[in-house]
Parts: structure tokens; sequence; C-alpha cells
């Protein structure tokens, strides 16, 4: 437990230091890492934690991303205030999708949630509703202003991507150690003893995911801010298999996890620009040789543990 | 006073009458057994009244409510636990957790409350710990707290199924096949452990194989063959029965 917590501690010191012995092109890197971990960290709720099988979750990030650069280029409302609007659209939109597909089994959800996503992307590409810019997207997007201070450069960036990193982090730690997360996990292991053992199976079913979507919404918002011009190429098929794959590789239902994930997923491919094309083979097998050696993924959720001796005293003798 | 009654229920699939016109009842505070030979439709009676099936015919009260057709949450929340024939616990978690599933029906807390962690999520929290520990004493797994459920013995598996049902404070408990797998000695605790629940003042509902334990434990007993009741009565009665002794044992010719 103090070894976790002293890597813990060093990870974050070495990530508050990074960017002043990085350029701005590895600070960027960082950047999109964190970006992911978000994306990858609301799609764990929804693949690690209840295991339902969500190859679309790209488009809740558009969903968000879209929300947040409409609403701020044509009504020049503040990115950052658009926050909440990023995550109740996506919500929202979440919660009408999953509604009719949510009793589906594992393969079928997955099949459903791909077509979701594809929907999502070719809407935008043919500018439903003559606002998401077509092809080309949305350009001109402000950037964040916190107080006076406008965050541009890849350093200022870095530091809020990660402050939302960790506040994710925070939230979904406590998440997990509740009847909400606990709640996530009977389904995943037995539907039909956690229905029997008293939980409404479907309400939580649609709960990950209308929490998950918000999350992602965000993470939209902040990559708009990020980008200030987003396109539909930026939320296709492959995005969401990335984010799906950090999940499973990283290790379902570990926040730890999903975090080496990212790095290892977002990262590496970087660290090895000069392998060209080599690269992605040589990843793909790396891919296909944990899977075969480590199908819990490289961290793996670990069980919970409980004050018992706590307890014990409190509670049992009363 | 009955608790829980069966009025004529009749359930089919695809054309085979898995249970036809079915009715009896359950006292409150009995412990009642429900037996018949394989294929007779136990499970499926069973299966209707904690709503995993909606009956085609017939309804069922539980404590004066209709209940027919309910989601089996809601139905859980009403009072009614169960275990499963073939043990259905969630592996992969601890033997507690396994035990705080049966807590959620009596807990409100949810997603927002368990972020800010608000005063009232945390007492909540430690109240279900309590009282999941508390019936992991009950049944005699305290020790095991912190293990995986999948690390357990299958007669311990058994009883931790019956922890977690009891956890949902029922007022009905209906045990499916539980001494399947067990030896002589597990079955004679198991037959304590079933008056120590009724008891607690819970009535319950038995699903056996074994009749020698049917024959110990139940006040009554209902025999079902074919999907129809052919019998009702004391254990004493049941055992003279010629219809139930042809049912078990087949006629001569």
């Amino acid at each position: 437990m103090n070894y976790r917590f002293l890597t813990y501690g060093v990870v974050a010191a070495i990530l508050a230091v990074a960017p002043l012995f990085l350029n701005a092109y590895w600070v960027d890197v960082l950047n999109m890492i964190g970006i992911y971990a978000i994306l990858a960290l609301s799609l764990n709720l929804i693949v690690g934690h209840a295991g339902l099988f969500n190859l679309g979750h790209a488009a809740f990030y558009a969903v968000g991303a879209y929300t947040a650069a409409i609403l701020n280029t044509k009504f020049g409302i503040p990115i950052l205030w658009l926050l909440p609007a990023s995550a109740i659209a996506a919500g929202l939109f979440a919660l009408i999708i999953a509604r009719p597909i949510i009793h589906l089994r594992g393969d079928y959800l997955c099949i459903a949630t791909i077509g979701a996503g594809e929907i999502v992307r070719i809407a935008l590409i043919n500018d439903i509703f003559g606002i998401t810019g077509g092809p080309n997207g949305i350009f001109g997007i402000a950037r964040p202003v916190f107080f006076d201070f406008v965050i541009r450069r890849p350093q200022d960036f870095y530091y809020f991507i990660w402050l939302f990193v960790a506040v994710t982090i925070f939230f979904f730690r406590r998440l997990e150690n509740s009847r909400f997360g606990r709640a996530l996990n009977y389904l995943r292991e037995d539907e039909v003893a956690a229905e029997g053992s008293g939980i409404n199976t479907t309400h939580y079913k649609l709960g990950c995911f209308v929490l998950g979507a918000a999350w992602a919404g965000m993470a939209g918002d902040i990559f708009a801010a990020k980008m200030t011009i987003i396109a539909p190429e930026s939320f296709n098929f492959w995005e969401s298999v990335v984010m799906f794959a950090i999940v499973i590789l990283g290790g379902s239902g570990s926040i730890p996890g999903v975090l080496l994930g990212s790095f290892l997923f977002i990262g590496l491919p970087e660290v090895f620009r000069d392998f060209a094309d080599a690269r992605m083979m040589i990843f793909g097998l790396a891919m296909i040789i944990m899977m075969i050696v480590r199908t819990q993924g490289i961290l793996p959720q670990r069980p919970r543990t409980y004050p018992v001796e706590i307890a014990e005293k409190a509670g049992v003798s009363g | 006073m009955s608790l829980l009654t069966l009025k004529s229920l009749s359930k089919s699939f695809g054309g085979l009458a898995a249970v036809n016109d079915v009715s009896f009842d359950v006292g409150e505070g009995s412990i009642i057994g429900l037996i018949g030979p394989n294929g007779a439709g136990k499970t499926t009676v069973f299966n209707l009244i904690t709503g995993n099936h909606r009956p085609d015919v017939g309804e069922i009260i539980f404590n004066g409510i209709n209940i027919t057709g309910m989601p089996t949450h809601r139905i859980v929340s009403l009072g009614i636990g169960r275990t499963f024939q073939t043990i259905r616990l969630f592996q992969n978690l601890t033997v507690l957790e396994n035990v705080l599933a049966g807590r959620h029906a009596r807990m409100k807390s949810g997603a927002t409350g368990a972020m800010l962690r608000t005063p009232g999520q945390k007492r909540e929290e430690q109240d279900a710990l309590a009282r999941a520990l508390r019936e992991l004493s009950f049944v005699g797994l305290h020790e095991q707290a912190n293990q995986l459920a999948r690390n357990l013995s299958y007669g311990n598996q058994r009883l931790l199924e019956i922890a977690r049902a009891l956890a949902t404070e029922p007022r009905l408990v209906i045990l499916d096949e539980p001494a399947s797998g067990m030896n002589e000695q597990e079955t004679t605790l198991l037959i304590d452990l079933i008056r120590k629940i009724r008891d607690r003042m819970i009535t319950i509902l038995l699903i056996e194989h074994d009749m020698s334990l049917v024959m110990r434990a139940c006040e009554r007993i209902v025999v079902l063959e074919y999907g129809s009741k052919i019998a009702e009565g004391p254990p004493s009665v049941i055992k003279e029965d010629p219809k139930v002794i042809e049912a078990y044992l087949g006629t001569g010719d």
C-alpha cells in the first residue's frame, strides 16, 4: 500500500516538472496522452467496470467537441464555461443512443455501438443541421481563458489537461469504491445474479454509459480548445478502437492500468517514430502477444479492501 | 397469515407446459418445501416468483402486493431474497463484496454522492459494511471476508449465496437446492442454519431434491409432477401419500 502510494507520488512529481525539461513537441505528446487518458478512463467505466463492449466512444467525444465548438464560435461563450454543456450534450446523446440497445449482450452491443459511432461521423461530414461545417469542420475556436490568463502554449495546456486527469482520477477512484462502482462490477460478473440481488441492472448500464459519455464529452471540449479547429476525421472509428485497446491492454477496471495504457499506446509510437512503418507492425505484434500472455491487462483491477476490523468494532456487536 | 400466495399459475415454453395451474400459500414464519422429480417445474415456479419469468396465467401476491410480472430487482426490494440452483456468485470479487451486493437494495446513494463522498454516503457505506459482516458471521464465513469468492469451497459458496440473500433483509428467502453437492455433515449444518434463519422471523421456501433434508427441515411440503401440484401437507402425510410415492418410485406395473 505504501509502495503504491510512493509510485503515485513519484509519477505525479515527474509529471509536474516534465514540461521544464521537454521541448514543445514532447509536451504536446504528453498533452495527447492526457486527453486519451481522460477518454480511456471514461470508457473504463463502461468497458472495464460494467463489461459492456462499447466501440463507439468517439461519438460521445465528438458530440462534446462539437457542442463546445459550435456554442463558442456562434455565440462566443467561453470554452471553459462550456465544459458542463459538453458533458450534458454527450450524456443526453448517450442516453438516447443507449436506451434502445442497452439490453443487447456482448458482441451484439459492440456492433450497435460501432453503428452509432459511424452515424455520428457521417452526420458530421454531411454538415447535419448546417452547423457542423461538413468535412472541413469548425475553425476559430477560442483559447480557454482562466481569469485573465489565456491558455495558449503547449505547456499551459499541459497543466490544464493533466489537472483534469487528476480530477478525473480523484472522482473515479471514489466512484469505484462505492455502491455505484460495485453495482457495475456485479453486472459485469453475472447479470442474472446482480438482478437477483436487487440491482436494477438496466439503470446501471444506462448510468455508466451516460456518465462515461459525459466525461468523454468534456474531453471533447478540451480537445476543441487545444486544437482551435476540429473536423470529423478526429472522431473516426480508429479513435474508438484506440480507447478500447487502452482499457483492455492497460487493465480493465484499473485506473493505474488505464493510465499506463495511455502512455504506452500514445507515447510509444512517438518514441519509435524513427522506425517509421515498422513501429506499427511491432506495436500490433506486441498487442497480440500481450493478449495471449496477460489477458487481464498489464495492471489488472485489484480487489477492493474494506476496513473489516474497524467495522467489526463499530457494527457487529450492535 | 399468508405471506406469499400463488393463484393458479401456468407457464409454458414453446407448447410444453412447465407449470400448470399451480396454487399454494406460504404462511409467514414457516418453512415450506417444494419437491418433485426432475423436470417437475420446481425451478420454473421459483423463477415465476422471483420475476425471472412472467406467468402466462395466474397471480402472485406477496405481502398483499401483486408482484406478477414485476422486474426481479423490485421484487427483491419488496422482500424476497433468493439463491440459485447452479451457484451464481460474483466469482472475481471478494466474499464481502458478494454480500454487499445484497445490501444494494437497502442503500440509496448514487454516483454523485459517491464522487462527493457526502456524509450520508459515508454513513451508509459504513452501515452496509457492518451489516454485511454480520451476515457473514451468521453463516460462518466471517474469516474469509477478504478472499475471492471463487476460492471458497463448494459448500461455503452455497453459504455465501445464502448470506447475500439475507443481506437484502428479506421477509421470504427462496433457496434453490441449497444442499446439492453437500455431504451429510454439511447438510446437517445447513438444516440448523435454515432453522436459525426462520428464528429471525424470515419465511423460507425450499426447493430440494434431497428428500431427507426436506423431511427433516420443512413443516409443509408441496409436491409437483409434470408441472402440476399433486399433493400438499406436512412431511408425515406426504411420506405416506401414494401419489407421491408413485411419482418418485414409479408404479409396479
